[in-house]
Parts: structure tokens; sequence; C-alpha cells
């Protein structure tokens, strides 16, 4: 049984999925994140893929870009969420709706 | 010097405007004197650039003082022909001597200086619309005189009267001006400007006899409004109301001879609508006659001369109707004088009186007032075309044009001449009852004759319509050749020159002898008829036409206002408005629950969307 690149497709989309899920249905912040990482990561995983099947190296420069932006992105997302739990003592979301219109 | 033209009416609009902000201030007499030197000058201004027309030496021009819309040929340029010319006479000499009457009438009046800043309007507005050389410009003058008119006629605003009457001359003239305006709007649309000249030449090519007859009868409907003619003519009665040397300026001497002016200016048009002139005609006889009869009945010496002045308009509506221009406007500016000679006596009368109209309580005046007696018997003459008085002359052409269209002009003929002789009646009536006969004063009034400042006017218009008729006698036609150059591309009503001149004129003198006559044996004896019931109730009255009026027009107008105003407006229109606004709150409110404020709702529909994004395109792509 060959391992083709749907197989690694199917695992990002499974992979994908369960982000999407997370970032929608869980109230902690800290959580959400994780669920992002997990989303970002399995698109990461769809460039890899794609760029060893087809040969091309364009695929694993933008995994990396990802990487990066994802870094500079929890970097920043934890500041936020350390300094709002300082202020609130929650990282419960559904709490942080003062924004409303 | 004729490129200054615009001289003649900067000098009024000046006094105006000096008037206007500082009239209080400068107070009186200073401020009547402005005002009279304003119009002065015009009138001086303008007396060397006639000359040349008189010698026939000269030539129509027009002078562009201010491009305004050149496309559509509406310039503020000025138009200086003998006919222009011969109104422009009119308006700053009666209007001259008429302002020097009013420093005397007008003393002692709280806003004596507002008085001559809107006499010097009224004179630049009159001199704007005369002068104008295209449609765009005549109607801003025709406006502006609408508008002074308006000012004058309520200036003693506090009495209720005078405010009503001020609006109902505002609304009725506003009737002929909508007449005024589609014509100008029917122009532009058939020529592409409003230019006199151009329309004028292109006339003949350009209209058809429909067009052409419908142009011609709007623009009568402007006249009728401004010239009081039937059914328009009921705002010149309640007029009277303003102060007596604004009824002589504005409601006998000049406005009022706007629509006679206009028509002879657009006589090019009226001469491709023979129909639309039958028309003029006849509602000018008819108006003559009407107004004559209502004259008769009228108890107030200032309403006597109103209906008087209507029915002498409608004189002129008839000449031009014929197509006697030369006719109309001689006509025009003979009864300039005597007519301004009558409401200026009148108005010295009424002074002496203490301001009482009521000719019932005067009588005997001629021994206390010799001055205005004697000129207001020129004037009596004049209008009653006794020979050889400035109205006879006039007058006398006016029906001998009539009587050589023949036909159905016969009748119009005939309807002039029996004006003629009621003319010559409610004058008569109106000098025994006012000058002859026992003193029936109220206790305590002394009349005494005029200041000098009012007599010289009066002496100076008497002189004008004993000799005025001169300058156009059958023998001499000196206004005929005169205002040729601007009648000369339309074909005029001539009277005959043979037998039935001579016919006409003994005839014309004997009607004005046998009004004189009746109206004298009926009026000049110890016991006063009594005029009541019957006829005289109902020509006291108008004819009841205000009722008419009142009930057909201005009541279903009013009752379509109010519906509009307490049942349209507050539910159909506020409602629409307020529903529109509550449909678009409560559509709002079911909205608002989407806005959450829940991260993971607004993560959800990006999501959704997403993946509707993702299928759309798939599908797109075509791969299902």
């Amino acid at each position: 049984m060959t391992v083709t690149v749907a197989w690694y497709m199917t695992l990002a989309a499974g992979l994908f999925s369960m982000g999407a899920a997370g970032v929608l249905l869980r109230r902690n912040a800290l959580v959400m994140f994780m669920s992002v990482e997990l989303m970002l990561n399995s698109v990461n995983l769809t460039f890899v893929a794609a760029a060893r099947e087809l040969g091309l190296v364009e695929g694993q420069v933008a995994a990396l870009f990802v990487m990066v932006v994802a870094a500079a992105e929890v970097t920043i997302g934890l500041a936020i969420l350390v300094a709002v739990f300082r202020r609130r003592a929650t990282a419960n979301v559904d709490e942080l709706s003062a924004l409303k219109g | 010097m004729i490129d200054s033209l615009w001289l003649v009416i900067a000098f009024p609009l000046a006094g105006a405007a000096l008037l206007v902000f500082f009239g209080k201030r400068i107070g009186e007499p200073a401020s009547g004197w402005i005002a009279s030197a304003a119009i002065i000058a015009s009138f001086v201004f303008a007396v060397p650039l006639v000359i040349p027309f008189v010698s026939g030496t000269a030539h129509p021009e027009t002078v562009l003082v201010y491009r305004w819309i050149p496309v559509i040929g509406a310039n503020v340029s000025l138009l200086w022909d003998p006919l222009s010319a011969l109104m422009v006479m009119v308006v700053t000499g009666v209007g001259s001597l008429i302002h020097l009457y009013s420093i005397g009438y007008m003393h002692g009046d709280e806003r004596y200086g507002r008085f001559f800043a809107y006499l010097n309007l009224f004179a630049a507005s009159m001199l704007i619309l005369v002068l104008a050389d295209n449609f765009a410009l005549m109607f801003v003058g025709w406006e502006l005189v609408g508008l002074s008119s308006y000012l004058l006629i309520s200036f003693w605003f506090t009495k209720p009267s005078a405010a009503a009457a001020g609006k109902k001359a505002f609304v009725v003239n506003r009737i002929g001006d909508w007449g005024f305006l589609v014509a100008v709007m029917l122009i532009f649309a058939a020529f592409g400007t409003v230019d006199f000249g151009v329309v004028f030449a292109e006339a003949p090519v350009v209209l058809t006899t429909a067009m052409a007859t419908a142009i011609t009868l709007l623009l009568f409907v402007g006249a009728a409004g401004k010239s009081a003619q039937i059914p328009l003519y009921v705002w010149l009665p309640d007029a009277m109301e303003g102060p007596t040397p604004v009824s002589a300026l504005i409601h006998a001497a000049t406005m009022v001879t706007a629509g006679v002016y206009m028509i002879a200016r657009t006589a090019a048009l009226f001469e491709l609508a023979p129909a639309s002139s039958g028309v003029v005609a006849t509602v000018g006889a008819l108006t003559a006659l009407l107004a004559a009869t209502i004259a008769i009945g009228q108890r107030d010496i200032k309403r006597v001369l109103a209906y008087s002045t209507i029915s002498q308009l409608g004189y002129m509506v008839l000449a031009v109707g014929v197509t006697a221009y030369t006719a109309g406007m001689f006509h025009l500016m003979t009864h300039a004088f005597f007519k301004a000679l009558l409401f200026l006596g009148a108005g010295s009368v009424i002074h002496a009186m203490a301001n009482e109209q009521n000719m019932d309580k005067m009588g005997g005046l001629r021994r206390a007032m010799p001055w205005t007696f004697g000129t207001m018997v020129v004037a009596w003459l004049a209008i009653s075309g006794v020979f050889p008085f400035s109205g006879f002359w006039s007058k006398d052409e006016i029906l001998a044009s009539t009587f050589a269209q023949g036909g159905f002009y016969y009748l119009l003929f005939a309807i002039g001449l029996l004006t003629a002789v009621l003319t010559a009646f409610y004058m008569t009536r109106l000098m025994v009852l006012t000058f002859w006969g026992a003193p029936r004063w109220d206790d305590g009034v002394q009349p005494s004759e005029s200041p000098g400042i009012m007599v010289v006017p009066l002496v100076v218009l008497a002189v004008l319509s004993a000799v005025g008729g001169f300058i156009n006698t059958p023998w001499r036609l000196g206004l005929e050749s005169f205002l040729e150059p601007s009648f000369e591309a339309v074909t005029q009503a001539h009277p005959s020159s043979d037998l039935t001149a001579w016919v006409l004129v003994f005839g014309s003198v004997t009607i004005a002898i046998i009004g004189i006559a009746w109206g004298w044996a009926r009026y000049r004896r110890d016991e006063l008829p009594a005029e009541t019931g019957g006829y005289w109730d109902a020509a006291l009255a108008g004819y009841h036409v205000d009722d008419a009026y009142g009930r057909l027009i201005v009541a279903p107008g009013l009752a379509v206002a109010s519906w509009s105003a307490r049942i349209f407006d507050l539910r159909v229109v506020d409602g629409l408005v307020n529903g529109l606004g509550i449909a678009v709150r409560s559509f709002a409110t079911s909205l608002r629950p989407v806005q959450s404020g829940y991260v993971r709702s607004y993560g959800l529909g990006i999501a959704f969307g997403a993946l509707g994004l993702i299928v759309y395109l798939l599908i797109a792509g075509g791969a299902f």
C-alpha cells in the first residue's frame, strides 16, 4: 500500500476541521489559540505535501513563512491573553464581549 | 451717449437703494427731493436721445450692458427704438411730475423715505421692462413692477384692506405672469432664443399659425393680468387702497399699460395670428364697456377713476387688437397725461377733504380749490373726447381704425362708441358731484387749495392733456411717423381718410357732448337723484364679480388647500415618512441578535462563508 499525497491531504483536512471546530466551540482563549495553531499546521502539511508531489520549492517556502507568521502571532496573542487575564481574571472569550455593538 | 443708456435705469435704481437704507435718516422732505432728482435725471438724460428719432435721422439700436445668458439670447441689453423711447418719455416724464407731487402729498407720513424708495424702484423696474431687448429681461422688469406695485398698494399695510388689496393684486397678476412665462417658454422652444430681433425676424418662417396663435394668446393672458382686462381686472379697483400718487403713477399712467406695450412690441407675432388679434380686440372692447358701466355706479372718487382706467385700457387693448398699434400707443400716452392728472386732482381733493373719498360728501369744491378744479376740467374734457383735447384725437383714432376693419368690427366699434357716451357721462357725474352743487362736507372739514408742489404737476399735466393730442392728428401724423421704425415690419390698421373719417369725427364729438349733457342734466340740480336699487347696487358692487370669483375659484382653492394640509399632508405624507422610519427600525431590531458579541458565532459565520465559497468555486470550476 503506497502512501500517496491524498493521504496527506485527508489528514490535513481532518486536522483543519478539528482546529476549526476547536476555534468555534471552545470558550477558553488559550485552547482557541492552540486550535488556530492546529489549523495553520494542517495548512503547512498540505503545502509541503503538494510541493513534494509536484517537485516545486514554493510550497516549502510558504510553509516556512506560515511558521514565522504563526510564531509572531502566538507571541502577540499570548501577550494580549496574559494582559487580559491579569485584568479580568478570566480567559473565557464569552466574557470578553465589551466591543459588542 | 447711447452707450450709457443704462444710466436711465441706474438713476432711479440708485435712488431706491439709497433711500431703502438711509431713507429714515435722510428724512422729510430731502428723501422726496432725492427720489425726484433721480427720476428727473433719467428724463433729462433720455430727452437728447429721443430727438434723433423725432427728426428721423436715427435708427433703432441695442446697447449691450452685461452678458447674462448669451446662449439663449438673454442678455441685459437695451433696445432703443421709437417705441421704447416713447415709453421711457411717458414713464420718466409723468413719473417725475408724480414724484414731485408726492413730496407734498406724503407730507407727514411715518415712512416717507420708504415711500420714495418704492417709487424709484418702480420707475427703475418699469424702465427695465420697456427697454428690454429680449423676453427674459422683459420678464424681469415685468415681475419687478409687479413687486413694486404690491409694495406700494399695501404701503399702508396696517390697514387690513390695504394689505389684502396688495395681496390680491399680486396673486391676480401671477395668473397673468404664468401666461407670459409659458409664452416665453414656447418662444424659446420654437426659436432657441428669446432675443426680440431674432424672434421677430424669423417668426414668419419658423411659426405655424397654430403655434403663433398659442404664443400670442398666452402673451395676451399676461397682458390681461397687467393691463387689467377681463377676466383679470378685479385687482385694479382694490389697488386704490394705495396712496393716490401710486394710483396715478402705477395704476393709471404706467404699469397697467405694460400689457398694451407688450402686445405692441410683439406685433410681429400677432400679425401671424389674426385669430388672437380678434380675441384681443373683443376682450378690449368688452372690458371697456363693462368697466364703464361699473364706473357709473361707484361712489368713491378713486374707484370711479379705477374703473375708468380699466375702461380706457380696454380701448388701448382694442386698438392693438385691431392692429392699430400707433393708435394704441397714442391713447396710452394721452391717457397717461389725463388719467394721471385726474388721479392727482382726486388726490388733491382727498387731501383737502381730510381723506374723505366718498363723493356724496363733497360738492361745491370749485371755489375752494380753483387750481385743482381748473386742471381737472381739462382732464374731464380730455377723457370725454371733446375737441381739441388730447383724448379726442387718440380715442377717435382707435374708433376710426376699428371702423375701418369692417365686418365683425362694426360691432366692436359700436361698443366703443357706447363706452364713449358712458365715459363722458360718468366723468361728468364725478365732476359735478365733486365740484358743483351745494357743499355736503362733514362737519369740521374746511377744504383749501393744496400746496404749490402739488399744484405745479397738475398744471403741467393739464397743459399736456390739452395739447398732447396734436402730436398725431389726421392731418399731421407725427406719432405715426415717429413710431414707424418700430412697426415697419407689420401691417397696421389705419383710419380711412375720406369722408367717413369726418363723419366719425363729428359723430364722436357729438357722442361726447351727449354724454356730458346727459350727466349735467341729471346731476346739476339741487335734489340729487337717489341711486339705489337694481342696477345701482349691482354696479356699486362691481356686479359681484369678486363674490363670484370668491365662490367659484377662491373657495374651492381654499378647500383643496385645507384638505391638503389637514388630511393629505398629515396622513399621507407624514404617514409615508413616519412609516418608512418605523419599517427601517423594526427591520433593524430583527437583525440585532446577529451581533451577539461572541467571537465564535462570528467565526462560525466566517467558516460557513468560506465553505460556501469553496463549494461555489468547486462547482464553477467543474469539479462536480
